[in-house]
């Protein structure tokens, strides 16, 4: 058949989806900066119940090196000059020593107050709107339809075609592209069944108020400390993620994906023989 | 992607990052945000409260988890006068006085605190800054001493009035610390008026001669250097009104979280 593909819009996101999704990136922005906020108040991570001041596994200080004040990171037992970004950062000759820079933090100026009443702020709505997501999704059938991988996509075969045409930045198209691809699937229920719940977890089990209600979860982490590392490990998991969400939308169609999780409209081309 | 559009969407992203910044610190300065804020941090308290049995019990660990570098924060030494003439004499002159809205006001010594109904328990302190240290706490229980000064029915709040002036810029005499709690958490029984901490004498950077520990709350609550115990019906007209030095500066009176 010599017919063109014929570009189709199809419904991609319902309503709820959409509207969700934007609200979960307004309140995820906000809940990451003012996390960082409140991480600049005491800049170091820990293992276990309590705090070893002088064995972090994490820190970010000022360090004076040869008279020169400089930002050191370290992790592990690793060093790393960070200086202008991580440790002592901000604009030349008004340097000042924090943890993460003013740029990534809300409020920019320091303040652990206002970075906790935005935090506790953002995660009631982050709390509301996936509770919100997750009891429609699963009412009418999201989670089970779109986002579990369909039998002849877990395939090993099928995965590593999908890993390496990934690699290449090839997309799905046709008739492939009116459902997600498996690993967009799996890396999808990965964030939104364990990543976000693991945020809120380890949140709540941050709170000396709640350990005292539930004092198993915060045993399940490993103590108090070690919770506050994986609140920051899965903190940075979701940025990682959003990252390369952000570029796989640039790289597969800006634009027609945009309009799809704004108007709910997606584009596919169908050929003439397999419409 | 051409080179234009990824400059383009550089550009864009760039000008949307800056006026997002300036927009969240506008957004800090605005009343009504601020309003909406405070509203969440009701939610949080009544959450808490919701969800919070009143009397579970702050985990308590054993000797083997205490912290070999238990953190001091706030206030180190206090140069207040009085505090120092009380130092000079290892507290023997010191006296705790409890007052307000009670039925028989006390003034007590630390050899009459030391006889109170005491507790002792090994917990974790949880500082709002994120980190924790483990001590073990040993003190007089905060109900008996309110049972025996004997509550006013009016009598909501117990506010613990303490010796250190942690900000001399305040002119208007609010840069004494202070902090207050409320009837629930005043006869929990892991409230006490600690004098020992690791089985020593409670050294004067923990905040002797007695310091509260009201667990399953954060550090700040911790009031250390207690010289005057208040009951009261409000905490109105106290400080600055919001039931603590550091609630009086943005951080929330309920510290649960």
């Amino acid at each position: 058949m010599a017919d063109k593909p014929a570009k189709v819009l199809i419904r991609r996101h319902s309503g709820v989806t959409r509207l969700t999704h934007w609200l979960n990136v307004l309140a995820l922005s906000l809940l990451l900066m003012s996390g960082l906020q409140i991480f600049n108040a005491h800049p170091a991570l820990y293992w276990g119940a309590k705090s070893t001041f002088d064995q972090p596994w994490v820190s970010m200080k000022k360090e004076e090196i040869d008279g020169e004040p400089r930002g050191i990171t370290t992790v592990g037992g690793m060093r790393f000059d960070t200086t202008g970004v991580l440790g002592w950062s901000g604009p030349e000759g008004a340097r000042e020593q924090r943890g993460f820079p003013s740029w990534a933090t809300a409020p920019s100026y320091r303040s652990l107050a206002d970075g906790r009443r935005w935090h506790f702020f953002f995660a009631w709505l982050f709390v509301v709107n996936g509770l919100a997501y997750w009891l429609w999704s699963l009412g009418r059938g999201h989670i089970q339809r779109d986002l579990l991988p369909a039998r002849d996509q877990l395939s090993p075969r099928h995965i590593l075609h999908e890993i390496v045409t990934h690699a290449r930045f090839q997309f799905p198209k046709g008739e492939e592209a009116r459902r997600y691809n498996v690993i967009q699937k799996l890396t999808y229920l990965a964030v939104i069944a364990v990543l976000l719940p693991l945020m809120v977890l380890t949140g709540l089990s941050m709170s000396p108020g709640f350990n005292a209600t539930a004092p198993g979860l915060v045993d399940v982490f490993g103590g108090r400390q070690s919770a506050r590392t994986i609140h920051f490990l899965s903190a940075s998991a979701i940025v990682l993620f959003v990252v390369v969400h952000l570029v796989l939308v640039v790289a597969s169609g800006f634009w027609n994906n945009i309009r799809s999780m704004i108007t709910g409209r997606y584009a596919i081309d169908v050929e003439g023989d397999r419409a | 992607m051409s080179l234009d559009r990824r400059r383009w969407l550089t550009a864009a992203g760039a000008t949307l990052g800056s006026l997002w910044l300036a927009g969240c610190d506008r957004l800090a300065a605005n009343s009504t945000f601020n309003g909406v804020l405070k509203v969440a941090e009701q939610w949080t308290k009544g959450a808490q409260r919701a969800v919070t049995d009143r009397k579970a019990l702050a985990k308590e660990f054993t000797a083997a988890d205490l912290s070999k570098d238990f953190k001091a924060n706030g206030t180190m030494r206090p140069q207040d006068p009085e505090y120092l003439a009380l130092l000079a004499t290892n507290f023997a002159s010191y006296r705790l006085e409890i007052g307000g809205l009670v039925e028989h006001p006390l003034s007590l010594s630390l050899a009459e605190v030391r006889a109170t109904p005491s507790r002792t328990q090994i917990t974790r302190h949880d500082c709002v800054e994120g980190w924790s240290s483990i001590g073990k706490w040993k003190g007089a229980r905060l109900s008996a001493l309110l049972d025996r000064a004997k509550l006013k029915p009016q009598a909501r709040y117990i506010v613990f009035h303490c010796a250190d002036t942690l900000d001399p810029s305040a002119t208007d005499g609010t840069g004494r610390y202070y902090e207050s709690i409320d009837l629930i958490d005043a006869y929990h029984p892991q409230t006490i008026l600690a004098y020992q901490m690791n089985d020593a004498t409670l050294p004067v950077r923990h905040g002797a001669p007695l310091r509260l520990r009201v667990e399953r709350q954060l550090g700040y609550k911790q009031a250390k250097y207690v010289m005057r115990i208040e009951a009261v019906a409000s905490l109105d007209g106290i400080g600055r009104g919001s039931g603590g030095f550091w609630p009086d500066r943005g951080y929330e009176w309920y510290a649960g979280i």
